[in-house]
């Protein structure tokens, strides 16, 4: 099983190489992936050297190509698979039927992996990616339960990936559209999601803060409480009376309590989240599952404590969920 | 263009669904989508059902087309799912690849529902040669996307756009409804059936911010392009949907035939159609 780390940045590939990422997943610096941010992710010469770095030591570098061009923007992302192609990247990571078609046709020797926002849940729509495009990889959406992600990688229609650890995308990934309803600007095709040029902070006179996203009121902090980034599906709303997490609490995703589980059912890489995280974050998350995933490998499997509490540390909201992995989340 | 009745978004009583089908197979519409395409626990008709009521509605002359749910998770849903694409007789609104690829492999022509993610001529000429015939644009598709679309494309299928109704924003494995009445899931007691307009989410502020319905969210208003109806001619929108609510249903189809027909242009009735104008979708835009 395979410990596939983000990096948004440069240090942040050496950081996880150092810390045993088996790969690293990087994007370019432009709004073909999924986490087109400011001052985030890689120019060519960057990307260069992190591979150079990243093959020196055994291991692999995927790029995300993972949003939705337009039309007018076909061009522009067929390019992005012929530099990373150039550049000789382990793998392409990419959601749109058009990119796929491009990757495999023009180079059917780069590996290409079908990404999340791909939205292939089950068996037959995997064996529609392999038989249409070839893909040697699935990464599957956080919708499964563990039960069901043994059973699609029973049926061995393509290696599996699944989220291990990160924030938690609580709707079909590539089905969502809450940003854009809000904002104009979606994940699918401009790879940001209730982007920071939206998000505007007031605190009132006493000491609260309302933080809204293009004018709608996403939650509001009592002055000592903590306050979250305003995604749409993590804010408090209004139902029935009653003002709560209606969607979902901040909240992130740890799976370390179902590793030999992941094992024993033969998933083939576990996906970390959090390209748009720092070097710290990148170097001790891929540092901890690299110990785990080790003493797993070594023989009977205990957790740490000590994982625990610095992965809560480490979550938003500090506090962790195993998320559509367990039917009670559900 | 065409007049249609898209998929019933929401949960309704077996009698009120039966009632409203054979209500709307009277309704001046060419066109009748049917089918579950939200939940899979939701049973107050059966596929069985779904098909023997498609026949009925079919039998008064209009096109039916059978739709598929949209997120698919267990082998139950894949083993519904074969139920409808090898139905023998009414096309398929594929609402997920897993559908696109049971359809391809039978050699069966379908319709590519709003979920699917067809964002440019090349994902589109794909899913033409899977057997697409008609793609419904998903809900955040603007005049702008249509019109390159045409450009690039040599032979674009029938293009249907969501013009009246609340629009699916997006899925989940997690039930809304069933966290927000504090059940379970999986012992939810089927209480979407007492929202037949689903669940209205406002901001602290109070104002409507979205719907929720089910594992779907919504949106809080009801996109409306009936002003823009000679809009969406001109970019070359063949057929037109209208998603079900609970009541006035029959109205809303009058108002959009009497427009089609060569009537006055619709005065703006629904809150939001800022899609169709590239900005945010809960907008409205004045042409």
């Amino acid at each position: 099983m395979q410990l596939v780390c983000p990096a948004g940045s440069p240090p942040a590939l050496r950081t996880a190489i150092d810390h045993g990422a088996d790969a690293v997943y990087v994007g370019f610096r432009d709004q073909t992936n999924a986490r087109a941010f400011p001052g985030l992710n890689f120019t060519e010469a960057d990307l260069q050297a992190g591979i150079a770095y990243a093959h020196a030591r055994g291991r692999q570098v995927y790029v995300a190509l993972n949003t939705y061009p337009n039309p007018a923007g076909l061009a522009a992302w067929r390019a992005a698979v012929d530099r990373a192609a150039a550049l000789c990247v382990d793998a392409v990571i990419c959601a749109d039927l058009g990119v796929l078609d491009y990757a495999a046709r023009r180079h059917p020797n780069l590996p290409r992996h079908l990404s999340v926002q791909g939205s292939g849940t089950t068996h037959v729509a995997l064996r529609y990616y392999v038989e249409r495009f070839g893909i040697a990889r699935a990464v599957i959406p956080r919708v499964l339960s563990v039960q069901q992600v043994e059973r699609l990688c029973e049926q061995r229609v393509v290696p599996i990936e699944v989220f291990a650890f990160g924030s938690l995308c609580i709707m079909v990934e590539g089905r969502c559209q809450l940003s854009s309803y809000v904002t104009g600007e979606s994940p699918n095709r401009h790879g940001v999601c209730s982007p920071a040029k939206f998000v505007r902070w007031d605190e009132e006179p006493d000491g609260a803060r309302r933080v809204s996203l293009n004018g709608q009121l996403i939650d509001r902090f009592g002055p000592a409480e903590p306050a979250g980034y305003p995604t749409v599906c993590k804010g408090r709303y209004a139902v029935g009376g009653e003002i709560f997490h209606a969607l979902e609490e901040p909240t992130s995703l740890n799976t370390l309590d179902l590793l030999p589980r992941l094992q024993a059912a033969g998933v083939a890489a576990l996906k970390i989240e959090g390209r748009q995280r720092g070097q710290a974050y990148v170097g001790a998350v891929t540092r901890i599952w690299r110990r785990a995933m080790d003493r797993l490998a070594a023989g009977p499997w205990t957790s740490e404590a000590q994982w625990q509490r610095e992965l809560v540390r480490l979550a938003e909201g500090h506090q962790t969920t195993l998320g559509p992995y367990h039917r009670s989340w559900h | 263009m065409r007049l249609t009745i898209g998929p019933l978004q929401y949960f309704w009583p077996r009698e009120q669904v039966i009632a409203f089908y054979r209500a709307a197979a009277q309704w001046p519409v060419d066109v009748i989508y049917l089918g579950e395409t939200v939940c899979s626990k939701r049973r107050e008709l059966t596929t069985r059902d779904w098909l023997a009521l498609a026949a009925e509605v079919a039998a008064s002359g209009r096109e039916v087309v059978l739709s598929s749910l949209a997120l698919l998770e267990a082998e139950s849903e894949l083993a519904s799912l074969t139920r409808l694409v090898e139905n023998g007789r009414f096309l398929v609104e594929a609402n997920d690849i897993s559908a696109v690829q049971m359809l391809r492999s039978r050699g069966l022509p379908f319709v590519g529902g709003p979920s699917l993610n067809v964002y440019n001529d090349a994902a589109l000429r794909l899913l033409q040669e899977d057997g697409l015939r008609r793609l419904v644009l998903s809900v955040e598709q603007s005049r702008g996307a249509v019109a390159e679309f045409r450009a690039g494309c040599t032979a674009l299928p029938e293009l249907e756009i969501p013009v009246w109704g609340r629009l699916p924003l997006a899925y989940s494995a997690r039930c809304f409804t069933a966290r927000a009445l504090d059940l379970a899931k999986d012992d939810c007691g089927f209480r979407c059936i007492q929202y037949p307009d689903g669940l209205p989410l406002a901001t602290r502020d109070g104002q409507p911010f979205l719907t929720i319905n089910g594992i779907q969210v919504q949106t809080a208003g009801r996109c409306d392009l009936g002003p823009e109806l000679a809009d969406l001619r001109a970019a070359g929108i063949d057929l037109v949907r209208l998603y079900p609510q609970a009541a006035s249903m029959a109205e809303v189809v009058a108002r959009f035939r009497a427009a089609l027909d060569g009537g006055p242009p619709l005065a703006r009735v629904g809150e939001e159609n800022g899609y169709w104008y590239g900005r945010p979708g809960m907008q409205q835009v004045t042409a």
